[in-house]
């Protein structure tokens, strides 16, 4: 079974994946059209009109959330690793918990279109509105880079253009750079266009889609193994050539390195590291916060979470029969043939069903398309929702409240913010561009540290901390951004090793790949610090009306 | 508004703002610092307990999936917890509370 063999497969295959992929296109372009006609205001434009119920703002997060690295990275992770790539599902589904009691309900009532609404509510709105739409931007942008990067790299293993041959007259690499380009075009279109109206819209649809595409294969692995887990797991291990060790923790984090007990110790704290950065950045990622503003109340705020808890969570459960029957109908050998990171594993268990369960070679051609389309529509799903949290905040926060001191009319703002949209959409193709030869995979973690370490800490300390100032909230925030980029630029993952973003160089000191074990501990004590180092007092009066208004709804927008 | 009586400063000396606010973190707080060391330990013995993870349940249904899959379950029971405790203990409150505010004409005023 290999993938991609014949060339009739492989044309069918092509042929179905782009059709398919057109439609969902067509279809969110339709979309993105008629939300445009709904957006008259900046209410419309930032937070969908506040109209969204909470059924299909739990929707919208799965859509947002659940990325390509959820999709394809957990399921070949798990193809590839055996048990370890479970680690990341539970880290991402728990991290749901510190949202829905901390953060969703609070944040709606009492902000309005981005999270730096909440964190300057009573704070000095120049410095912390600038300090939270840097660190919105760096998050979104490092998260952006890695899913056009990603999708670049999956195009032609989706498509299955290989080394020296050309698909509509472009070789691989043409054909990375045209993708790059068309999912940042796209996801411009649907901000600029379409709002977050649309892009919710967008969100729903791929989160649909995705959960179809899931449970249908979840199920033809199960069925193929009469819903015997035990016989599946034992399948996989068998086939990994790992044995029971497949099935437990350790094949790739914290691995225990025989004879080095200081890289054993340096790889279970990065574990650690890991582990409390998934859990604590969620509720920090400014594209999920502003998710918030949708729902016209805290109660389908709190709906909302609850329905994406349930989505997500029967999604990363979906993950474990991905992974483990990629690993045990597909193996692990012919995973790593097409992509030593496994991001292929979900796409080959895809064709490897169909061949087995939908009539042959030409069921799995079309079934690996369905499930390549899927992919394509997560990413675009999930560009659009990180380019329309950093242009909000370029636009509100920046241009209205930093440079124009909040002298400027809604309508002037979401012109800014359409502008902010396609610049932030330029920069960030160019820089995939760049970056697409180079391993941005930790990218994604990062952002979840950059969240966990500064936005997470200023936004608790704002809601919780009565005494909590403009000093702290700058420091919190800055403190977390600068420790967790200044400790992974000096990492493993990004100097001194093979698989580093620029391997030929070597200036590695940090020996963690992941920075949040130090940087989240420095976000809350530069909080702490910067609060109680400076003789400004908080505004007792501002906190009284923030903490009445997110308790209570009152006077909520 | 500077120089009256603050409307929001009286309502968040209220004994009824006092019982919300206190209903609420009484909730959220420990059942944070619940969810994120049970979570922990999860982490940490993926980490430091290996053997332990790896021990047979039944069939290849070993200790770490087991364990993995009670953070599910965990976490819905949460969220299931909170949401009937905030549709019971907590809304009702706050709707009182954000009705009387609101009705407050020196109040809406100020907000918008």
């Amino acid at each position: 079974m290999t993938f991609f063999a014949a060339d009739s497969t492989s044309t069918t295959t092509r042929t179905t994946t782009i059709t398919l992929f057109l439609i969902f296109v067509a279809i969110t372009l339709v979309i993105t059209v008629w939300a445009s006609r709904q957006t008259r205001n900046a209410t419309d434009f930032y937070a969908g009109g506040r109209s969204f119920s909470g059924f299909q703002n739990g929707m919208a997060i799965g859509g947002d959330y659940m990325s390509a690295a959820s999709f394809l990275g957990i399921a070949g992770i798990i193809a590839l690793y055996g048990y370890d790539g479970f680690l990341y599902s539970i880290g991402f589904l728990v991290a749901w918990l510190v949202a829905l009691l901390l953060i969703a309900e609070l944040l709606r009532n009492s902000g309005r279109y981005t999270m730096a609404d909440v964190l300057a509510f009573r704070m000095r709105q120049r410095p912390v509105r600038t300090a939270a739409a840097i660190s919105t931007i760096v998050v979104s942008i490092f998260y952006l880079l890695a899913q056009m990067v990603g999708a670049g790299a999956l195009v032609s293993l989706l498509l299955g253009i290989r080394e020296g041959q050309t698909f509509l007259g472009m070789d691989p690499d043409t054909a990375k750079v045209a993708t790059i380009i068309m999912v940042g075009a796209l996801m411009i279109i649907y901000v600029t266009v379409g709002g977050m109206k649309g892009t919710t819209y967008v969100q729903i649809v791929k989160a649909f889609m995705l959960m179809v595409g899931a449970i249908v294969m979840t199920l033809f692995v199960l069925s193929a193994y009469k819903f015997n887990l035990s016989t599946l797991l034992g399948d996989a291990a068998k086939t990994s050539g790992k044995g029971a060790d497949f099935l437990g923790p350790g094949l790739r984090y914290g691995v225990e390195v025989a004879g080095n007990a200081k890289q054993t110790f340096y790889n279970k704290m990065d574990l650690l590291s890991l582990g409390i950065a998934l859990v604590l950045g969620t509720a920090g990622l400014p594209h999920i916060l502003i998710r918030f503003y949708t729902v016209p109340s805290a109660r389908a705020a709190r709906r909302s979470v609850l329905w994406a808890i349930g989505i997500i969570g029967a999604f990363y459960l979906m993950t474990l029969a991905l992974g483990f029957g990629a690993a045990a109908m597909v193996g692990g050998g012919t995973i790593r043939e097409q992509d030593a990171a496994g991001n292929t594993a979900a796409p080959q268990l895809a064709q490897e069903l169909g061949d087995r369960y939908l009539g042959g070679s030409t069921g799995g051609a079309v079934f690996l398309a369905v499930i390549a389309a899927v992919a394509f529509a997560t990413i675009l799903a999930v560009v659009a929702g990180l380019t329309l949290a950093s242009s909000s905040s370029l636009a509100h926060d920046f241009y209205a409240n930093v440079v124009k001191r909040g002298q400027t009319s809604e309508r002037q703002e979401v012109v800014v913010a359409r502008v902010a949209a396609f610049g932030i959409g330029a920069v960030a193709i160019v820089l995939s561009i760049f970056a697409q030869s180079l391993n941005v995979a930790f990218l994604v973690a990062l952002a979840f540290a950059v969240a966990a370490s500064g936005n997470l800490p200023a936004i608790l300390y704002t809601l919780f901390w009565k005494r909590f100032n403009t000093a702290g909230a700058t420091w919190a925030i800055y403190g977390g951004l600068i420790s967790a980029v200044v400790l992974v630029f000096f990492s493993p993952v990004v100097s001194g090793r093979p698989t580093a973003m620029f391997s030929g160089h070597d200036w590695q000191w940090f020996p963690l790949s992941n920075p949040g074990i130090i940087s989240i501990p420095v976000g809350f004590l530069a909080g702490w610090l910067g609060t109680i180092l400076s003789r400004e007092k908080a505004d007792e009066r501002k906190y009284a009306e923030l903490e009445v208004r997110a308790l209570t709804g009152a006077g909520a927008h | 508004m500077e120089s009256a009586p603050d409307p929001y400063l009286a309502v968040q000396q209220s004994a009824e703002f006092s019982g919300l606010r206190r209903a609420l973190r009484n909730f959220i707080f420990p059942m944070t610092a619940g969810f994120f060391l049970w979570y922990a330990l999860y982490v940490l013995l993926s980490a430091y307990a290996r053997e332990f993870m790896d021990t047979k349940v039944v069939g290849h249904i070993n200790v770490a999936l087991v364990f993995g899959l009670l953070q599910f379950v965990s976490t819905f029971l949460i969220a299931w917890l909170y949401a009937r405790y905030a549709d019971r203990e907590l809304d009702p409150v706050a709707d009182r509370l954000k009705a009387q505010i609101e009705d407050d004409t020196t109040i809406r005023g100020g907000v918008s």
